[in-house]
Order: C-alpha cells, then sequence, then structure tokens
C-alpha cells in the first residue's frame, strides 16, 4: 500500500520533470518532397529533408531512368512516365545517379 | 582489318554532317525525318547485337539502345503528329539510312568478341556523329520551340549513350 503510494509520486514527479526536460522532441509531420526528373536531368534538391520524410521520384522523362544511392541505401528503378515513393531512412549526405545515365547525378541532404 | 571498318564508318559520317551542313536550310519536316532516321538505324543495330552478343555488358547495352531510342522516337512521332507535320526524306537522311545497310551486313558477317568490339566501335562513331550533327544543324536549324527542345534532350541523351560506348570500348581493350 504504502510502497505503491510511493512508487505512484515516484513516477509523478518523474513525468512531471520529464515534461519540463524534454529528452526528445518529436517533429511535428513527416513531410512530403517530390523530385521531378526530366530532359535528362534531376530536378533541384528540396531542402530539409528529415528521415521519416517520404520522397516521391517522378520521372516525366522520354525514357526510363533510376534514382539510385550511390550508398546502395535505396535504388529505385522509374520507367517512362511514372513515378514512386520511398520513406528516407539514412541521415546524412546521399549521391544519388542514374543507372541508366550514369552522367545524371544529384545529392541529398537527409538531416535527422 | 576492324580498325578499317570502323574508320571507313565514321569518315562516311562525317561526309554525312558535311553534307547536312551544306543542305540549304533544313526544314522542321526534314529535320524530324533524319532525327527519326538515325534513331531507327540505332535500335536496328539493337536488335542485331541483340540475336549475336552473348557478353552480358554489350546485351545490356544494347537492351537500352533499344528503348531509349524507341522512346525518343515514339516521342518524336508524337510530336510531329501533333504539329501536323510529315517527315520529309532528304539526302542527309536517304544517305544515313544507305550507310547504315552497309554498316548492319558488315555486321552480320562477325560473330563472337569480333562483333562486341565492331557493334561498339561502331555505336561510338555513330552516336559521336549524330550528337555533332544535332549539335552544329539539326538544333540550330529547328524552327518549332518543342522540336528543338526534343532534339536538345535526345542530344544530353545521347551524349550519355556515347560515354556508355566509349567505357565499354575501354574495357574490352
Amino acid at each position: 500500500m504504502t510502497m505503491s503510494l510511493i512508487s505512484r509520486r515516484t513516477i509523478l514527479a518523474l513525468l512531471a520533470g520529464m515534461s519540463f526536460t524534454p529528452v526528445f522532441t518529436v517533429r511535428a509531420e513527416a513531410q512530403l518532397h517530390v523530385i521531378e526528373i526530366d530532359k535528362m536531368k534531376f530536378g533541384a534538391a528540396p531542402a530539409g529533408i528529415h528521415a521519416g520524410d517520404t520522397i516521391i521520384w517522378k520521372n516525366a522523362d522520354l525514357v526510363k531512368h533510376s534514382a539510385t544511392a550511390r550508398d546502395g541505401s535505396f535504388d529505385i528503378d522509374l520507367p517512362r512516365k511514372s513515378q514512386d515513393s520511398m520513406i528516407v531512412k539514412n541521415t546524412g549526405t546521399v549521391d544519388v545517379y542514374c543507372r541508366y545515365h550514369p552522367g545524371m547525378i544529384m545529392t541529398l541532404v537527409i538531416t535527422p | 582489318m576492324l580498325k578499317h571498318t570502323a574508320i571507313a564508318f565514321i569518315f562516311s559520317l562525317v561526309s554525312t554532317i558535311s553534307l547536312a551542313q551544306e543542305a540549304p536550310q533544313l526544314n522542321d519536316a526534314q529535320i524530324a525525318h533524319i532525327a527519326y532516321t538515325a534513331g531507327q538505324i540505332d535500335v536496328t543495330a539493337a536488335k542485331l547485337a541483340l540475336e549475336k552478343t552473348e557478353d552480358p555488358k554489350v546485351r545490356s547495352f544494347a537492351e537500352l539502345m533499344e528503348s531509349d531510342h524507341s522512346a525518343v522516337n515514339e516521342e518524336a512521332l508524337a510530336l510531329v503528329t501533333r504539329l501536323n507535320v510529315t517527315p520529309e526524306e532528304n539526302a542527309v537522311s536517304s544517305s544515313l539510312a544507305g550507310q547504315a545497310v552497309e554498316a548492319e551486313n558488315r555486321l552480320r558477317s562477325l560473330s563472337g568478341d569480333e562483333f562486341d568490339r565492331a557493334y561498339v566501335e561502331n555505336e561510338v562513331a555513330y552516336h559521336q556523329a549524330v550528337n555533332e550533327a544535332l549539335k552544329s544543324v539539326l538544333i540550330p536549324n529547328a524552327q518549332n520551340s518543342e522540336l528543338k527542345s526534343l532534339l536538345e534532350t535526345g542530344l544530353a541523351l545521347f551524349q550519355e549513350h556515347q560515354t556508355h560506348a566509349e567505357h565499354l570500348l575501354h574495357e574490352m581493350k
């Protein structure tokens, strides 16, 4: 009885403490970014990409392309006039290229 | 021997380009015909390569040539239809087509590594020549902005193909 009272107080105290000094922050909402490929070029890399966000890769071009991470973290095949989405997992700077036309490159900066 | 055939092919393409340069102002219907013909030639060469090659890298290159050039030509056909332009045969496109038949016959007579090397050498020379023609003649002469834009995208694409073919050839040496 006494024990459970103490432990309840302890828990309440801990919760109260936590509410003043949060140990982590939860980002409001995962965001959606669209990167369009057209005329043999990747569109500009969106600013403010965070892990957990979604990227839609949209291939508006005449020919098939891919969005392939140099570090192997993703490899998305994009038939002509198609799109596909992915959830961003890794953080850091990721170099991206097209497997079919490796001269096509872009860089994503992903923060936690 | 192989070197000779490749060199002869380059020379004849160079003369085709000068023919294009001398041509008194190509119109859009003629430019469309040249671009379409050039695309078809590479699709035909790719199909031959897919019949003959056993090299996985040459095969995947040929698959890409077939799919990319078919896609561009499909778009070109859709564009000329929309613009109500009938592609017009001309000295440059006929010359290209004639040379392509010769090149195809030469390639057909080869097999194995000899075929692979000759095919890739031709692809390097062919893309180089077509890109030069696009850059110096076809794009500057194109009047319609959509046609011009399609040719520009084509040039960026075919430059990638040229680099790809050059890498393949380098690996063979």
